[in-house]
């Protein structure tokens, strides 16, 4: 589904990611970890098109297509979907309108008709209860004066309602309390399938409790420098990053 | 990011006026320029009475004393004032109490064009139309139903004649031919306009509207516009504007005298969209336009205004609330796109007790444009207890345009408690990364981001008027609608 061979981006003079390589296929679950300022949230921002970063080297393919060649919005209208880590508030524009105008785009683009009134609140009042957002929400202005929680369930209500083929979920977990993680994490859960892949930036293993992930990757200075399968995770829960990069330091 | 910005932009300036379309119709004009002679004859013309000569001569010679007002933050270009035919009107008048197929059928083709529907049958949406077409009303739909409940709502010329102590009473008891330049200029030259009487304690059943549309090359319009709500009486009232696309610049200079006496309440809705001229900033009309009210006791005059078009706008709706507990209200959304200028806002005066005013002006600059909020809340002696809330938001797109506000409070009354607030933003990269991100274009995200700002005063207009200004708004911006 997703290929990144030898990824290098920069903001300004900087670079961040320095030769990725990362392969996803459908039906898989990723969990990317790794120290501040590794490059995690960069790299959810490059896949995603955001132009704040210059792609220097390296391919992306999604779903067989060349991704870095593709608008930001045709890059989400094909499927890929990033949940934020900081949503942003847009005033004055309800929720529902905001997600009226998504699906209809995404519509639009597969060459299917528009939903009629009802039948799109008909599916906003059933992703809504994929993670018991508060169904007033929906006629609230996006993220306006949600609380942190809310904002995240919001993210999670999102993709629902968009139901993309790869989601990258930027430390979705961070700022949650416990139930809240919980509703969160299991909303995701529910929403994965076998046609369907997960990407998830986090720091804490915690997560991963609920998201059980086929493979984690270790992201360091702009590469991934270890990979394994879920027990990685613990493993660096217990024992932190240094025998990892210890290797990597320059 | 830098590039988006500048994507943005060429969208912006990309943007089509569609209601830039010419008419064919035959059209009488009077000379050139303007003196006696020609305020004589625009007053013949329509046959008026002669008292009504009488203060247009006075308010010309008065105009003639007058500088052309400068204190705007406004680069207005010389304007020469004997370079503009005064009157001009549509050939081929129906009679005075003609159906709908004694219109000129190209006419009537330019206002289908427009979405203003003359049929009455198609009128069902409940909205009682006058349009006006360069100096003359051409039509007015539902006189009938609005007589039955006493309601007047006729063309000004039809209210000079018909209606003439009525009119006599009120033209001008607002704006006075001396209050500024242009309300002198349109004393002396007015053509037409709207005039609205809703009686004692008469609720209007349906919204009433004016319909402005100047056509005619080398034409100034200057319409009149006096509406009357006498004790308990309430009435909503909407105005639009179009013109064609013109390398010339156009001059409009409108008066719009609203009288609401105790306990009654006029709404009042605009939206205005000029031609702005196109995006090297060549062409477009000057808008320079008087408008205010009076609230008698307990009365509430409210003004809505969504303002997108013309290449200069020059125009500040205000209330004076002489009445005690009388309120008064501004809505405004002005936007303004490529080399466009407004300086706009309003004034409250309050004079009564208790009275209240409440200001939400939503400033939107795109393109090379300067955009001005100027406000005046005075508060007089004898005011005890007056309340003002202010709110002037300024909205910037793209690095090149600019955002004014000149806020002014005047208060002899330690009573009053007055409140402003005023931001200024933009839109972020962040949010329209966001949109982009949920599949939504550039132009779809700032059309809604630009929308979602404005909504506290789109939502003051009537259903039927926000849908429209909504639109108008993101094809303003947008440039993808021809």
């Amino acid at each position: 589904m997703l290929k990144v061979t030898n990824l290098h981006a920069s903001v300004g003079e900087k670079e961040i990611l320095r030769g990725i390589n990362l392969e996803v296929k459908a039906g898989e679950v990723h969990a990317i970890m790794g120290p501040n300022g590794s490059g995690k949230s960069t790299l959810a921002s490059v896949l995603a098109g955001n132009e704040k970063f210059t792609v220097t080297a390296g391919e992306v393919t999604f779903e067989g297509k060349n991704l870095l060649e593709m608008s930001i919005e045709d890059r989400a209208r094909m499927g890929l979907f990033l949940g934020f880590q900081y949503p942003v508030e847009i005033p004055g524009v309800t929720m529902a309108n905001f997600m009226k105008m998504a699906v209809a785009e995404q519509r639009k683009f597969r060459g299917e008709e528009p939903l009629s009134t009802s039948e799109f609140l008909r599916l906003m009042r059933e992703k809504s209860a994929v993670v018991e957002l508060d169904s007033k929400l929906t006629s609230r202005a996006v993220n306006e004066g949600f609380s942190g929680g809310e904002k995240k369930k919001n993210e999670i209500f999102q993709m629902a309602m968009l139901d993309p083929k790869l989601a990258i979920l930027d430390e979705t977990d961070s700022g949650l309390d416990i139930d809240a993680l919980r509703i969160v994490a299991t909303g995701v859960t529910k929403l994965h399938t076998s046609e369907n892949a997960t990407v998830v930036i986090t720091h804490y293993q915690r997560l991963l409790d609920y998201i059980v992930p086929d493979y984690v990757h270790v992201l360091y200075k702009g590469r991934i420098i270890h990979s394994g399968d879920k027990s990685l995770a613990l493993k660096l829960e217990k024992e932190g990053y240094d025998w990892l990069i210890n290797d990597h330091k320059e | 990011m830098k590039e988006k910005d500048t994507d943005i932009i060429e969208q912006l300036d990309n943007s089509e006026y569609k209601y830039g379309f010419t008419s064919e119709i035959e059209t009488e004009y009077i000379r050139r320029g303007l003196d006696e002679g020609v305020v004589r004859l625009i007053s013949q013309k329509k046959g008026e009475p002669e008292w009504l000569l009488e203060l247009r001569l006075k308010a010309f010679r008065h105009w003639q004393t007058m500088p052309m007002p400068t204190w705007a933050h406004l680069n207005i270009p010389e304007i020469d004032f004997q370079d503009i035919i005064y009157y001009a009107a549509p050939k081929k008048q129906q009679p005075k109490s003609g159906t709908i197929d004694d219109i000129d059928p190209e006419l009537k083709r330019t206002f289908d064009k427009l979405g203003i529907p003359l049929e009455e049958q198609l009128a069902l949406s409940g909205v009682a139309v006058d349009a006006v077409m360069d100096s003359t009303s051409v039509k007015t739909t539902f006189k009938e139903v609005l007589a039955e409940k006493g309601i007047i709502f006729c063309s000004m010329s039809e209210a000079v004649r018909d209606y003439p102590e009525l009119v006599r009473k009120y033209l001008g008891s607002v704006v006075s031919y001396a209050d500024n330049f242009y309300s002198a200029l349109n004393t002396a030259v007015f053509s037409d306009g709207s005039f609205c009487y809703i009686p004692k304690g008469v609720r209007c059943p349906m919204e009433l509207s004016t319909y402005f549309r100047i056509n005619a090359a080398g034409t100034g319009q200057f319409e009149r516009t006096l509406i009357v709500a006498d004790e308990g009486a309430y009435v909503s009232y909407l105005e639009g504007c179009t013109a064609p696309r013109r390398d010339e610049n156009q001059l409009h200079a409108a008066v719009v005298e609203i009288v609401v006496l105790r306990d009654a309440e006029v709404k009042y809705s605009t939206v205005q969209n000029w031609y702005p001229g196109d995006k090297e900033g060549k062409g477009g009309i000057y808008n320079f336009v008087t408008k205010r009210g009076v609230c008698h006791e307990n009365a509430r005059l409210s003004w809505t205004q969504v303002e997108t078009g013309s290449a200069i706008t020059w125009k500040y709706p205000s209330c004076v609330l002489m009445g005690d507990n009388s309120v008064g209200e501004f809505y405004s959304v002005a936007m303004t796109n490529n080399f466009q200028q407004a300086d706009t806002g309003t004034k409250m005066i309050h004079i009564g007790r208790n009275t209240r005013s409440r200001i939400v002006s939503k400033g939107i600059s795109a393109g090379r444009s300067e955009n001005s909020y100027r406000g005046m809340v005075k508060v007089a002696k004898g005011a005890d207890n007056a309340r003002n809330y202010s709110q002037c938001d300024s909205l910037l797109i793209g690095d090149k345009c600019g955002a004014h506000t000149f806020p002014v409070i005047d208060s002899l009354n330690a009573s009053a408690v007055l409140e402003h607030e005023a931001t200024t933003s933009k839109i972020s990269e962040e949010q329209l990364f966001y949109c982009n991100q949920r599949g939504l274009s550039t132009e779809d995200a700032v059309g809604l981001i630009v929308n979602g700002y404005a909504k506290e005063v789109l939502n003051k207009l009537p259903m039927e008027f926000a849908v429209e200004a909504q639109k108008l708004l993101a094809i303003s911006l947008e440039g993808s609608v021809g």
